[in-house]
């Protein structure tokens, strides 16, 4: 299975299929918003157009010859009056009837819809399917399938958006919203956050991974991570899960404290308390990253509670312990060659044909 | 054979005679820059100190309306510097000039500045303050005392908005949008505090203009010869009573939510979110008007006098500032089309957000309109003025594209949006802020400013504005979200930042000209004439140049329309000129005296408007 891991570059936008002004329509209901936009855009020009041509005009036409130019009396026509009113309360009942049809037939998602959880939190976003499969900062799609997002958020406002797919909502704490589209092509789409979140609001990027049915089913089932040693599946996550905004692994400096060089030191606390770095401390940090705010530190990290299970937390660690030369050999070797798994068992993937059933593709 | 001729010693031991450029009789000996002052007596820095205590005690209107432009303008001044920051950031890929929380505290306070300190109070507390009073032909507002405690309160809040700088700053864009503004950083509380305060001035500045125009008109003074810049005045005044005790309970709300946690905002208190938005934009929709009606004013006026034209449709360009000022109650939520606010609310928002297009259209129409058969005189005020037009159109076309629901979708909290409203409130209010400044310049200081450097700078900031802003059109539609640091999932929009950037350069020089060209007028500038440029209300026709210390030395009786060039200017032959080649006073020899008709019983034939 090939999935393309970035979003294509628009280098060369303003000569693209879609011209200067809108990126290229990616979703069913993009075209909509375009024909709208296209229209507004052509009207107001010729508009703009004829105020800028008949300013051009007066002022050659009535240029002041003599500073002893007298006014001429103007009588008010009402005809005119009455024109330049009505034609454009026309032109804007046109628009508004317009937009307001295509508001309602571009939001409204079809029933059979196939529905992924969003969580926005400071700054990535997580997605949750409907057989329990995270993911973060990215999620796969199936094409040609109609996808309903259910957002919310758990610290501030965020805003959805995709470019290219026209669609775009906030994302509220303590309320659900949603977005839909479907998208007719395979690829891989930009999602922004487009409400002001903060320091790294614009780094709160993910990607839409838009792949044929097969292969979607083919990554739903599969586990995640499953044939990685402990180690390097900690070096997946610390990406996936976002660690990297403020963690260094290189020593430098972030909004947290690096990774590298305090496995295993005595670590200072805000209130005035220390402990050792060990495994014990740093899921608990993970979990409950107020209780132990290191000395000289913000506390800006959210809670991991819920998003991570038992074995991804042991490959942070792992991870973690790796960078300061600390790893076992069992965490470093892959599951089927002795490695450790992390949880203790077997990972159990999902059957292969449950996966089949549980996404409502209309072909 | 050549000879030496021996050559003059430069320096003269005869005093020359020091020339007026004012004809005899007509010096402006008395004006409100002098009087009241101390007398020559009073030498050194008893003098100065004189000076100073005179200005900061005054109840007079026009000394109060010049602090406030020093204020405003130190204000945009600031802001300017921050817009600049902002655009320089954004002119190369990742940290250029500061880093992501430094950003986020630049164009906060970029906005916070320009909203609150300069654009709100811009027009009606300065120009208005200055001419309100004599183009009704009052010696005063209705309560100068309360006059100048707006002012002082302006400045008490301007100064605690500012000191929320050395508490942490601010961070949350000027819309303090919760919950993200219930956790950060403590200089919330002094913005928002330095907020609550300003709105007192704007309230009482707004119901100062109100009693002003109501009852203090002068004799012959009815609402159909009330100059339009009055009835935009007016229509904002309205605005500004009712809507900025709105801001006020917002901020306190906000206040109290940060320091007793009373939970009506913050989710996680059960508060909503979406609530703060519906405040806020009650008031700050509502404020967009309060922002560009007095530009609407200045525009009308500075059309009529540079076409030498009774402004086209009077009627329907008061009216439509009023049927502004109360639609603009209606259409808050336009701004919250994807903010989880009900769909049917949307639907009605936006319908009645087309609506409210419809009069602005009316007055560009009837602007345009009003120079055919006119007589178009192309200086710095004029250029600004149609400069105005073009930009305010562009403004308001864009403004029925993210009106429309379906595409606001696309372009809400784009740069579209951010080039849309700067176009309005940069294209339409700061240029007719200099359109007026240029006009009434001569009357304020009684100093002509150059009009080539002057028309250069015209030239500038409308290439420059340009540049900087209309390439945020292409951006916003392309899908560049507003308020980002960084653009690192969209790299190849950086040539289109880059010449955004190189335009904020141009404009940054464009407005230091005018500003240079203001300041040398002071200094080294010519006298101005009485009109220089042939207006015809009451404060060209009626004062002198500056206007004295009372205004009129009688209360004028008005015999004629704002606009009725015909009447105000009898004898007009070379006299008019902005340049200050014929510096003749025009009105001072009328003063107070009905101009061409006996009185005004008699009426006039033609309508009341002309």
């Amino acid at each position: 299975m090939q999935i393309e891991e970035t979003a294509p570059t628009r280098q060369e936008f303003f000569t693209g299929e879609n011209g200067l002004w809108l990126p290229p329509q990616e979703s069913t209901t993009a075209h909509q918003i375009d024909s709208l936009f296209n229209f507004i855009l052509y009207s107001s020009t010729i508009l703009t157009l004829i105020v800028a041509a008949a300013m051009v005009y007066f002022i050659y036409k009535y240029r002041r010859k003599s500073h002893a130019d007298r006014a001429v009396d103007v009588h008010e026509s009402k005809w005119l009056e009455v024109s330049w009113i009505a034609i454009p309360t026309l032109l804007v009942l046109v628009v508004f009837f317009w937009g307001f049809t295509a508001y309602v037939n571009t939001s409204i998602p079809p029933a059979n819809s196939y529905e992924i959880s969003v969580t926005g939190q400071k700054w990535d976003w997580s997605f949750e399917y409907p057989n329990g499969k995270q993911t973060v900062k990215e999620i796969v799609v199936p094409v040609n399938t109609p996808i309903k997002l259910e957002m919310t958020s758990i610290d501030v406002l965020h805003s959805f958006y995709v470019p290219e797919f026209r669609i775009k909502h906030d994302v509220i704490p303590n309320r659900y919203s949603y977005v839909w589209f479907e998208a007719p092509e395979q690829g891989v789409y930009q999602v922004l956050c487009t409400e002001y979140c903060g320091t790294l609001h614009s780094d709160m990027g993910a990607l839409i991974k838009v792949v044929s049915y097969d292969d979607f089913a083919t990554w739903l089932a599969s586990g995640d991570g499953e044939d990685l040693s402990l180690v390097a599946y900690g070096e997946v996550l610390y990406e996936q899960q976002g660690c990297n905004a403020c963690h260094s692994i290189d020593g430098s400096d972030g909004t947290g404290p690096t990774w590298l060089g305090t496995w295993g030191e005595q670590r200072p606390f805000e209130d005035g308390t220390s402990a050792v770095m060990d495994a014990e401390y740093t899921i608990e940090s993970i979990l409950y990253p107020g209780n132990k705010i290191v000395q000289g530190y913000p506390p800006a990290m959210a809670s991991y509670q819920g998003r991570l299970d038992e074995r991804q937390l042991n490959a942070i660690v792992a991870y973690m312990k790796d960078l300061n030369g600390a790893a076992t050999p069992e965490e470093l070797a892959p599951p089927g060659e002795g490695g450790d798994t992390g949880d203790g068992t077997e990972a159990d993937a999902p059957p292969a044909d449950d996966a089949s059933e549980t996404p409502a593709v209309e072909a | 054979m050549a000879t030496l001729t021996p050559t003059q010693p430069r320096t003269s031991t005869v005093p020359r005679k020091k020339r007026s450029a004012y004809p005899e009789g007509h010096e402006p000996v008395h004006n409100f820059l002098r009087e009241p002052g101390p007398g020559p007596e009073v030498t050194g820095f008893k003098r100065f100190r004189a000076i100073a205590w005179e200005w900061m005690t005054t109840v007079d209107h026009k000394r109060i309306g010049l602090m406030y432009l020093v204020s405003v303008s130190a204000a945009f001044a600031l802001g300017g510097i921050l817009a600049l920051l902002v655009r320089l950031e954004l002119m190369t890929q990742g940290e250029t000039v500061m880093g992501p929380d430094a950003y986020n505290q630049v164009f906060t306070l970029h906005g916070i500045v320009m909203v609150f300190l300069f654009i709100v109070p811009s027009i009606p507390a300065s120009l208005g303050n200055f001419l309100l009073p004599i183009m009704v032909g009052a010696k005063d507002v209705a309560f100068p005392k309360l006059n100048l405690a707006s002012f002082y309160i302006y400045g008490i809040g301007a100064i605690v908005a500012v000191a929320g700088l050395f508490f942490g700053g601010v961070d949350t864009g000027w819309t303090f949008y919760t919950p993200y503004s219930k956790s950060t950083v403590d200089g919330v509380l002094f913005m928002g505090l330095g907020v609550f305060i300003m709105g007192f001035s704007s309230i009482l500045t707004g119901l100062n203009f109100i009693v002003t125009i109501h009852k203090m008109r002068a004799p012959g003074m009815t609402w159909n010869r009330l100059p339009l810049f009055l009835w935009s005045i007016y229509a904002t005044s309205i605005v500004q009573v009712l809507a900025t005790p709105v801001i006020g309970i917002t901020m306190l709300l906000l206040f109290l939510e940060r320091v007793l946690q009373i939970g009506i905002f913050d989710p996680a208190l059960g508060g909503d979110p979406v609530l703060f938005q519906h405040f806020f934009w009650f008031y700050s929709h509502p404020a967009v008007y309060i922002m560009i009606l007095p530009a609407f004013g200045v525009i009308s006026e500075l059309m009529g006098t540079f076409s030498r034209q009774r402004v086209y449709g009077y009627r329907a360009v008061a009216l439509s500032s009023v049927a502004i000022a109360l639609l603009g109650f209606l259409v808050w939520g336009h701004h919250m089309f994807t903010s989880g606010q009900s769909p049917v609310s949307s639907v009605i928002f936006s319908l009645i957000t087309f609506l409210i297009g419809i009069p602005s259209g009316i007055k560009i129409f009837n602007w345009i309109w009003t120079m055919y058969k006119g007589s178009v005189w192309l200086q710095t005020p004029m250029l600004y003025a149609l400069t105005f037009l073009f930009l305010f159109t562009i403004g308001g076309v864009t403004g029925i594209m993210v009106g429309a629901l379906a595409a606001d979708i696309h372009l809400h909290d784009t740069y579209f949006v951010v080039a849309h409203f700067h176009y309005v409130m940069m294209g339409g209010t700061v240029m007719a802020m200099l359109g007026g400044l240029h006009y009434w310049w001569p009357k304020m200081t009684g100093k002509l400013y150059s009009e080539r450097w002057g028309k250069i700078s015209a030239l500038l900031v409308f290439l420059g504005f340009n540049m900087t802003f209309f390439i945020q059109f292409i951006m916003g539609s392309q899908g560049m979200p507003r308020r980002y640091y960084d653009y690192p999932d969209m790299p190849w929009l950086e040539p289109l930042h880059q010449a955004s950037t190189m335009g904020s350069w141009v404009l940054g020089v464009g407005l230091m000209i005018v500003l240079i060209n203001g300041i040398h007028s002071l200094f080294r500038g010519k006298p101005a004439p009485g009109n220089p440029w042939g207006g015809a209300t009451l404060e060209w026709t009626a004062t002198t140049t500056p206007p004295d210390h009372h205004n009129f030395k009688r209360t004028p009786l008005v015999t004629h329309g704002p606009y009725d060039y015909n009447a105000a200017l009898p004898h007009l032959r070379e006299q008019v000129s902005g340049d200050g080649a014929a510096a003749v006073p025009v009105p001072d020899i009328a003063v107070g005296v009905p101009q061409n008709e006996p009185s005004i019983e008699d009426g006039t034939r033609q309508p009341d408007s002309l």
